[in-house]
């Protein structure tokens, strides 16, 4: 199998998961429950505007049309309007996921970096007390809840220690990162450390990232674990390859034999391990979100529950379900293409 | 290391001699002593087997030996630190967070058992069927058991929740849902090797109906690691539903809840009151490594090879 045929074939293969997503989602929320509307008015004391919202809503409709417009929504890049002030959802979702995303990306890299750091040093003395308090150590990630852990580092590294901010992703009183301005066009991602950096202000970038630390090791230290393990795993055979053994035979230093030649060959299945985990870290970004006032799309959807704004959490999870997809799809892609077996 | 199989066929017992050894543990409670012959990863099972056993019995005694009635509210003043009339202090309803810890666990043990059943009720059948099946039913079992797994399972559990409605069945139905694509994955492969072995060949050859070979013949050699996905799937039903209590969609009753408690504890932590969130905290965490170091031990027994 050629590349090429390699990445249809992948593609291909994420629109039935895809397909099945948007209808298991739609069960979820416009079947199980029967009405949502009913629900959205808990006390029912107004039949008149509960059939005004599902007029509206377009919930009146027997329930394959609905499905219908919902899908062909969805390819339209509509999920729907709020329960609460018939704004698009859409909008919201792309304006609060920035938030998400900067999140999601700085766990990631903490969890990584800890998770190959620490499973290097496991796998180089393997089987001693090394490894062991480091694999107690992943273990115990395993059982924290996320939002016990924030509140955790809230207390020590803000209220305790005042090194990090404890809620907000930027301080009151200081104008939000604005991006590049060149002549009339504006550009800017939402994402705060690039913004900072593509308006050239440091103190602003500075204080994205104090911002960001808490939250971020967060969700990095809870994710570790998984790869932490992996690499141990990984690490310990590879170390005791004949090209590693060669390296070391010609003098190398042991860090650039262990990162500069096992870390390489090691690497792979974390990558994939990443596509995996990405979809945890989501789950555990609401958490997060939520312990640290963090307006991201995770706090999005827990104030919807709150406001019984269906349609918002219908549109919310369906967006969750696609970058997940997406995500998967592009490391599925990476890796076949940093890995040439997969091809063959 | 002494390989014995035995005569059904079934089971591959490995039993090494050097290791074989009582100790007064296990001597004690019958069945801890074959644990303890596998080394580490028997003792893991053995420490796990320890921690949740007494939770649950704490809780399970809780009513007799709690100080005070943990529901009941201004037993103390509000936020009083650990001291020694209130051990580990007073949250900020002056209720005495020591007696809540102690009988803080009853929700969430019945919402992960309950979850862990219907799992096993649903996961187990339709993973058996599917791979022996095979065929096209088995392809869009697959599919939507992938497209399930793939998903962001909080985000799912999170949004069915919602929808049902708070309660512990309606929990445990949430997070269930989550799970099952993990029961029936595991099934499935192990199956698929299993129906290739000779003995199921000689089983079908004799005459054995579908259902008997299934049942008889297949299902004993999957129950290792259903016992693995088990435990698995305790420590995170533990997790999810402290965490579906800490957006709000928790049990709305009085009863004590460590989630619930968290969840209060969150709001006053610029006061300083750590001991609110702590022992409630640390409670889940001891419960939640109980599953998670049961289930390290029995993964690595049932996959001997895993073994370091």
């Amino acid at each position: 199998m050629t590349l090429r045929t390699y990445v249809i074939s992948r593609i291909l293969l994420t629109i039935p998961m895809i397909f099945i997503l948007f209808t298991m989602v739609f069960l979820v929320i416009r079947v199980l429950p029967g009405d949502p509307v009913l629900l959205h008015f808990e006390k029912q004391e107004n039949p008149a505007a509960m059939e005004r919202m599902r007029h509206r809503l377009g919930l009146d409709k027997p329930l394959w049309i609905q499905y219908l417009d919902y899908v062909a929504g969805i390819f339209r890049g509509d999920l729907g309007e709020s329960m609460v002030d018939y704004s698009p959802v859409a909008q919201q979702i792309i304006s609060a996921f920035p938030a998400t995303l900067e999140l999601a990306i700085f766990s990631m890299v903490i969890a990584v970096s800890i998770g190959i750091f620490f499973g290097v040093e496991a796998s180089k003395g393997y089987g001693k007390t090394r490894d062991n308090v480091i694999r107690v150590f992943g273990i115990v990630t395993y059982a924290i809840p996320v939002f016990f852990l924030g509140m955790v580092l809230q207390m020590v590294f803000g209220l305790g220690l005042h090194w990090f901010p404890v809620e907000s992703r930027f301080p009151h009183g200081v104008d939000l990162p604005s991006g590049l301005a060149v002549g009339g066009v504006h550009f800017s991602t939402g994402l705060y450390t690039i913004d900072s950096l593509l308006e050239g202000n440091v103190y602003k970038f500075v204080v994205t990232l104090r911002g960001l630390a808490l939250p971020s090791l967060t969700l990095g230290l809870v994710l570790s674990g998984v790869f932490i393990r992996l690499t141990r795993s990984n690490m310990f055979e590879t170390l005791q390859l004949d090209y590693v053994t060669a390296a070391r035979a010609r003098g190398l230093s042991e860090t650039s034999v262990t990162y500069g030649y096992a870390l390489r060959n090691a690497f792979l299945p974390v990558l994939t391990m990443m596509g995996l985990q990405f979809a945890t870290l989501l789950g555990g970004a609401i958490l997060t979100e939520t312990t640290f006032s963090w307006f991201g799309l995770g706090r999005y959807i827990v104030d919807r529950i709150s406001s019984r704004d269906y349609t918002a959490i219908q549109g919310a999870v369906v967006f969750f379900g696609i970058f997940v997809s997406f995500v998967s799809l592009v490391v599925d892609l990476l890796y076949a293409y940093l890995d040439p077996r997969i091809r063959l | 290391m002494l390989t014995l199989i035995r005569g059904s066929g079934c089971e591959v017992v490995e039993v090494d001699k050097s290791k074989v050894r009582k100790g007064m543990l296990s001597s004690l409670i019958p069945g801890l002593s074959s644990l303890s012959q596998r080394g580490l990863a028997g003792w893991l099972v053995v420490l796990g087997f320890i921690m949740v056993t007494s939770i649950v019995v704490v809780t399970a005694i809780s009513p007799w030996v709690v100080p005070y009635n943990p529901s009941q509210i201004n037993v103390g003043r509000p936020l009083l630190s650990p001291n020694s009339q209130f051990l580990f202090g007073t949250n900020n309803m002056g209720q005495d967070v020591f007696s809540r810890v102690l009988s803080g666990g009853g929700i969430m043990l019945e919402v992960s058992i309950l979850s862990v059943m219907i799992c096993l009720l649903i996961g187990v059948p339709i993973g058996l069927l599917s791979s022996y099946v095979g065929g096209i039913f088995d392809r869009f079992l697959c599919l939507i058991m992938d497209s399930i797994y793939a998903f962001p399972g909080l985000v799912l559990a999170i949004a069915i929740a919602a929808m049902l409605g708070r309660g512990v069945t309606n929990m445990a139905i949430s997070i269930a849902v989550v799970y099952v694509p993990s029961y029936f994955r595991v099934i499935r492969s192990q199956v698929l090797s299993i129906k290739e072995m000779p003995y199921v060949e000689a089983a079908k050859a004799a005459g054995a109906k579908g259902r008997t070979v299934l049942s008889r013949y297949i299902f004993p050699n999957v129950v290792p690691s259903i016992v693995v996905v088990a435990t698995v799937n305790f420590a995170d039903a533990i997790l999810t539903a402290a965490g579906l209590t800490f957006i709000g969609l928790g049990v709305p009753v009085d009863i004590p809840d460590w989630g619930w408690d968290l969840t209060n504890g969150s709001r006053l932590l610029s006061s300083g009151a750590w001991w609110v969130i702590a022992y409630p905290g640390l409670m889940i965490i001891l419960l939640a490594l109980g599953f998670t170091l049961m289930g390290e031990g029995l993964s690595e027994m049932a996959n001997p090879r895993l073994r370091e």
